[in-house]
């Protein structure tokens, strides 16, 4: 027998992935040069508009679909986010960027009380807890009047000129601004599952019970995550309405735009993986701008897209393709590999939990 | 005087929530199924009682005789067709499938109807008051609805401590698997219970359609109150249920008498107030 140091080994990275790596290189090199070579305005609203909803959808993938904490409130974090840039930019006269920077910490702040009230609820129950925490948040801001009260507030003149003077160098460095915010949610993410509290995490989604008993803080590591996410989505919802430059108590706490889409994003794409909310966002986007002259019948034909797949396909488009060629881009999962010879004939050896 | 009159009002107000929490606490008791559409149902019901009214003439209340067979059937379908699918694969399915559903309830509704409020006309009752101990006025159409709330739950409870349908529900509820094991048909049940459950939420629909405006985004609100209550007064336990309403609805009341835009507000504050100091509701019976 050969000893097993000489023959099995741990290894991360697929063929796939490497691959992918060069292809992934310059169409995002691409992407990052659009205002320069393109400078379509159109397309740059459309792609920073896919930007932030992947940043969104990332994270409550990472939430939901790694920490098991399925929130339907997290529309709570993006308008706290636009609000605290509103507000530190307009009351306080804060730098527009400083501002932007802070949005997120205040996201993570408030996010501490808030998970002593919701964490006492399991499940779905723990979903609609944190729905009326944001119904709260939005009613407290449509009574506070510095918040403009039920009309909002509006970015005024001399802070978007903060930014830039002129107005197609503004565009472009909110777009940059936005795309690298969406890199930076993804860097985290990644880099979290990829650490211990990935391991830890999965092992908590898969069982709880299990996991604690292995030495795995439960409360801890998804009171962290819970922490994270919050902050991120504070800071995406800070740019967020950077770009509308209005916010409403409706329109910073929808949750229609801001969470319920990205349900829908991570549950088709295929939740618990980092390729799903890519692949879902896509389709969302297409299926939109497909049907934007249809009104309601476009969110009704999401909604039932979303029941066939979670009925049919519960990983989703991207579960269904790992089930299939055992392919993944972004490798956060650890496999055992056998010596190059055999590995090919050793078929796949990623579980399903992946 | 005045505070006796809002403690009265509010309690009264908390038999509507109870009324719309019924259907939810019956499919949790027995399904484990928290039915995120279950306030787009309300709101459907509403509109299908509009429907009918307009198409023979029939007051809101005689509207019941079609609408509670109406929506008994489509709960009964709902559950035997999608919902039944979802039970055995843990938390997210249940979950999506009736977010899903919520969704597309919503944007049908206002596909259909337009996203104008519409109302139901039941006529005087909605505005006659009694009058107590001289100062207190109390209104006919609140008293009705709470009135409507204790029959629905003493009715429920009858169904499930009384009869042979009942003791099915709970042994499923108990324990699923053992149920099925002693000749217990678990699918044909969740499908009965979810019928039973939407007899209450077409009840409930119609009351609040005579009450207030409603539109297609009128549901998640619903759903919200109905869960705050059976949260409230403890998972599973019908009663609680009804004190939790009554809870949400006096701090409601109270809120609106310091300020009439505080009155949503007052109640979400209560509601995590309460989940703060006791988790498990005034009176929890079930466990999850």
């Amino acid at each position: 027998m050969v000893p097993v140091a000489e023959t099995v080994r741990v290894e991360r990275g697929t063929k796939a992935s490497r691959i992918f790596t060069y292809v992934a290189a310059p169409a995002l090199v691409a992407l990052l040069t659009l205002p320069w070579w393109s400078g379509d305005l159109g397309w740059m609203r459309l792609i920073a508009e896919m930007a932030y909803y992947l940043a969104l959808a990332q994270l409550w993938n990472l939430l939901a679909g790694y920490a098991g904490l399925v929130s339907v409130g997290q529309q709570a974090y993006v308008g706290l986010g636009g609000y605290a840039l509103f507000y530190l930019t307009g009351v306080w006269n804060i730098n527009v960027y400083a501002a932007l920077l802070l949005a997120a910490p205040f996201a993570g702040l408030v996010a501490i009380p808030v998970s002593f009230a919701v964490f006492r609820l399991r499940g779905a129950y723990f979903a609609i807890g944190t729905w009326v925490v944001s119904e709260v948040f939005s009613l407290l801001a449509s009574l506070i009047l510095v918040l403009g009260a039920g009309s909002g507030l509006s970015l005024t003149v001399p802070i978007f000129q903060e930014i830039a003077s002129d107005r197609d160098t503004r565009d472009t460095i909110v777009y940059l601004m936005t795309l690298g915010v969406s890199l930076f949610v993804f860097a985290i993410v990644y880099l979290l599952l990829r650490s211990r509290y990935g391991l830890a995490l999965t092992a908590i989604r898969d069982s709880e019970p299990a996991s604690a008993s292995l030495g795995v803080n439960t409360f801890r590591t998804k009171f962290i995550i819970y922490l994270a996410t919050a902050a991120c989505t504070g800071l995406t919802g800070g740019l967020i309405f950077l770009q509308k430059l209005r916010i409403s108590p409706e329109a910073g706490f929808s949750i229609n735009d801001w969470t319920v889409v990205v349900i829908f994003m991570v549950v088709i794409g295929g939740i618990g993986t980092l390729e799903g909310p890519f692949v879902g966002m896509l389709i969302y986007i297409v299926l939109r701008e497909l049907l934007a002259d249809y009104g309601a019948i476009y969110l009704m034909l999401m909604g039932a897209i979303a029941i066939a797949v979670m009925l049919k396909a519960p990983f989703g488009i991207w579960g269904w393709v790992i089930q299939k060629y055992d392919l993944q881009l972004f490798p956060v999962s650890r496999r055992l590999a056998l010596a190059p010879a055999e590995r090919h004939s050793s078929g796949p050896m990623v579980s399903s939990a992946e | 005087m005045d505070w006796i009159n809002i403690l009265i009002q509010g309690g009264l107000l908390g038999g509507f929530y109870a009324l719309f929490a019924i259907g939810l606490s019956m499919s949790f008791g027995i399904m484990r199924l928290v039915n995120i559409a279950h306030g787009d149902l309300i709101v459907l019901a509403a509109y299908v009682a509009m429907v009918v009214i307009q198409g023979t003439g029939l007051s809101p209340f005689a509207s019941l005789i079609i609408v509670v067979p109406v929506m008994f059937v489509l709960g009964y379908a709902l559950q035997r067709g999608l919902l039944n699918q979802t039970l055995s694969g843990g938390l997210l399915p249940p979950l999506l499938v009736t977010f899903g559903i919520s969704i597309i309830i919503q944007n049908g509704l206002l596909q259909i109807f337009g996203a104008y409020d519409h109302r139901l006309q039941e006529g005087s009752i909605e505005t006659e008051s009694l009058k107590f101990l001289g100062s207190l006025d109390i209104g006919v159409y609140p008293l009705l609805v709470f009135a409507v709330a204790v029959l629905a739950i003493a009715g429920l409870q009858l169904l499930f401590y009384q009869t042979r349908l009942g003791r099915a529900f709970r042994a499923v509820s108990d324990d699923a698997d053992t149920a099925e094991l002693m000749g217990i048909d678990n699918r044909k049940l969740y499908a009965l219970a979810l019928g039973i459950a939407m007899i209450f939420t077409a009840i409930a629909g119609v009351l609040f359609g005579i009450r207030t405006i409603f539109a297609p985004s009128a549901g998640p609100i619903r759903l919200i109150l109905a869960f705050e209550a059976v949260i409230v007064g403890g998972l599973g336990s019908m009663w609680g249920t009804l004190i939790g309403g009554m809870v949400l609805g006096i701090a409601q009341a109270v809120g609106a008498a310091l300020n009439p835009t505080w009155q949503i507000l007052a109640g979400h504050l209560a509601f995590l107030a309460i989940l703060i100091v006791r988790p498990s509701g005034l009176f929890p019976r079930t466990t999850d």
